[in-house]
């Protein structure tokens, strides 16, 4: 029975929600698992997190870890990790951790796969005699793999945000035991000194309230095209947004964006003119009830996700259905 | 100041994947390459460093031969010389080898920045400048939005999730992973591509120790989550019956 640990993430006492998918994660593969939750004002999240179905979960409360530094994260796991020896380490696949666990596992010279969406020859094969994989998502969505962390434990896995969902999580009958790890971490050793974050945009229009979206993607070909895609938003009532290399160019403003970098959407309708569907985009809007591709190209990872596709030229078909819109 | 980019190939947009008859990785010789775009604004700003701070761009790719491409490009669009660590292995690595083959023929070169990108278009793994950072000893900071550097000092935006933003300072030297769209690129003239031509590249051996650890056992088309209903005829045909559908079946117009 592998030793699990997620690496659950919270800042402050407010929880990462993504924290929870890690733990639907950890519980594909298998039923022996710790929650570790790093940072100051840990109890709070570590008594939410309690209720899952888990062996118990470990406070790991220390000064050195507020603001987040990798430098901090990277000592405080690695010992941490010395301690607890799990087998295997699942974290979420957030910006911080894209930021300290490649170091944290370079430190312990350990194998790291990142942006998993899927277990197989987990807790639901056990006793098959197959080995576990982890299925990850590689040339931008075009092409899944099933991957297998080689060397000696632990291995790292990073779970993509949107893999699971956190309603699936297995609960306990009892809240789970929950204890505190003593780490030392020498905090002269932190090179980055980080200031306070900050938003650039007002964020005035919140993405997350429509109830239609029509976003455009690099098949809008320029600027001068993007009125196209604001009539169809006119004609059926929708927002206008866009996918990150759009907003890049600085043709829609960056409080417009849809996806890992930019608001995650959960609209009715969600109408993607021209976009291939990376998946940086896929995970910001794939929690759409009804999603319509418009793709020159029959092969884009958006069609995977679509309920609806056209495969054609969305300057033929967008005033196409402007105008059977209007009939 | 010394700057080094880290750059690699990758397939282009637009290539349609094929796999081999192992079917655990893409059929090389059917797909066409180009630099991958996070590296092309890592490259962008090293060279905006340079005008600034006045020094010297290295870039540095590893890779099978093919790679020679994007550094000549690079060199085209004003890098001053090129490392390659060359080797046919390297072509399907995972970013723990990649990582240690650049940082055993960076680390002699006692650069003061490394920049690359936040993550590459192909495997996707964004780890590699976070590894090289740790392989270095150095201090880095990942996903950045814009970078200054005065004296022995760096100061660095790092783009977080949902919008928000935040500046992290750290000594030099360091290794940073740079976002997409933190410049606008600049693509190389004829005069640079001729002068390209006699800028030198240094060939580098993949060091000891420097092998994948993981390994991929099956490559397959993604399986549709989805039954996606793809709507055929002309233009107005299939914008006719979207409607329809979008209005009479989803019921969401």
């Amino acid at each position: 029975m592998p030793g699990i640990l997620v690496v659950a993430e919270q800042r402050q006492g407010k929880l990462n929600r993504a924290s929870w998918e890690s733990i639907v994660g950890a519980q594909q593969i298998g039923n022996n698992i710790t929650v570790l939750v790093p940072g100051t004002n840990t109890h709070g999240p570590a008594g939410e997190l309690a209720a899952a179905q888990v062996r118990e979960v470990v406070t790991l409360e220390h000064p050195a870890l507020e603001p987040y530094t990798p430098d901090g994260f990277t000592a405080a796991l690695a010992d941490a990790i010395g301690q607890l020896s799990p087998d295997v380490v699942v974290l979420p696949h957030t910006y911080q951790t894209r930021d300290f666990a490649p170091k944290l596992a370079a430190r312990l010279d350990r194998a790291i796969i990142t942006d998993v969406t899927a277990v197989k020859g987990g807790a639901a094969d056990q006793g098959t005699g197959v080995s576990v994989s982890f299925v990850r998502p590689m040339f931008q969505g075009k092409l899944t793999a099933d991957v297998q962390p080689q060397g000696p434990g632990p291995h790292f896995v990073t779970f993509q945000i949107g893999a699971y969902r956190a309603d699936q999580v297995a609960k306990g009958a009892a809240p789970a035991a929950v204890r505190t790890l003593s780490i030392d971490v020498d905090a002269s050793k932190i090179r980055q000194k980080p200031e306070a974050p900050f938003q650039q945009a007002k964020q005035a229009v919140d993405l997350s309230q429509a109830e239609r979206i029509v976003s455009v993607g690099r098949g809008i070909k320029e600027q001068a095209n993007i009125h196209i895609a604001e009539e169809l938003a006119a004609a059926i009532n929708a927002e206008i947004a866009a996918s990150r290399p759009i907003c890049d160019a600085g043709w829609l403003p960056m409080e417009r964006q849809v996806g890992s970098s930019g608001q995650t959407v959960a609209p009715k309708l969600y109408l993607a003119l021209g976009i291939s569907g990376a998946i940086q985009h896929l995970v910001g809007m794939k929690g759409a009830n009804t999603i319509v591709a418009i793709n020159k190209d029959p092969d884009a990872p958006i069609f995977e996700v679509a309920d609806f596709g056209i495969v054609g030229d969305l300057f033929e078909i967008v005033p196409a259905i402007i105008a059977a819109v209007k009939s | 100041m010394k700057l080094a980019v880290c750059i690699k190939q990758v397939p282009t947009r637009e290539w349609q994947p094929r796999l081999d008859d192992s079917k655990t990785w893409i059929r090389e010789a059917d797909a066409s390459f180009e630099m991958n775009e996070p590296d092309a604004y890592a490259l962008e700003e090293a060279l905006r460093l340079k005008e600034k701070h006045s020094g010297e761009v290295v870039v540095c790719s590893a890779g099978p031969a093919r790679v020679a491409q994007v550094i000549r490009e690079a060199l085209a669009r004003g890098a001053d010389r090129a490392i390659h660590v060359e080797d046919d292995g390297l072509a399907s690595a995972d970013a723990f080898a990649t990582s240690t083959a650049l940082a055993a023929a960076m680390k002699d070169e006692k650069f003061d920045l490394i920049l690359t990108g936040l993550q590459s278009d192909d495997q996707g793994f964004a780890q590699v400048g976070v590894i090289m950072a740790e392989k270095l000893g150095l201090p880095h900071a990942t996903i950045i939005m814009e970078v200054e550097a005065s004296g022995a000092n760096l100061r660095v935006k790092r783009e977080l999730e949902g919008g928000w933003f935040q500046w992290v300072a750290m000594p030099l030297p360091a290794v940073l992973t740079i976002q997409s769209g933190i410049n606008q690129l600049r693509y190389a003239t004829l005069k640079g591509i001729m002068a390209a031509k006699k800028k030198e590249i240094r060939k580098a051996a993949v060091p000891a120790g420097a092998g994948s650890k993981q390994k991929i056992v099956a490559m397959y088309t993604p399986e549709k989550g989805k039954k996606t209903q793809i709507i055929g005829g002309s233009a107005a045909e299939a914008a006719k019956e979207l409607v329809r559908k979008l209005r009479d079946e989803a019921r969401v117009i």
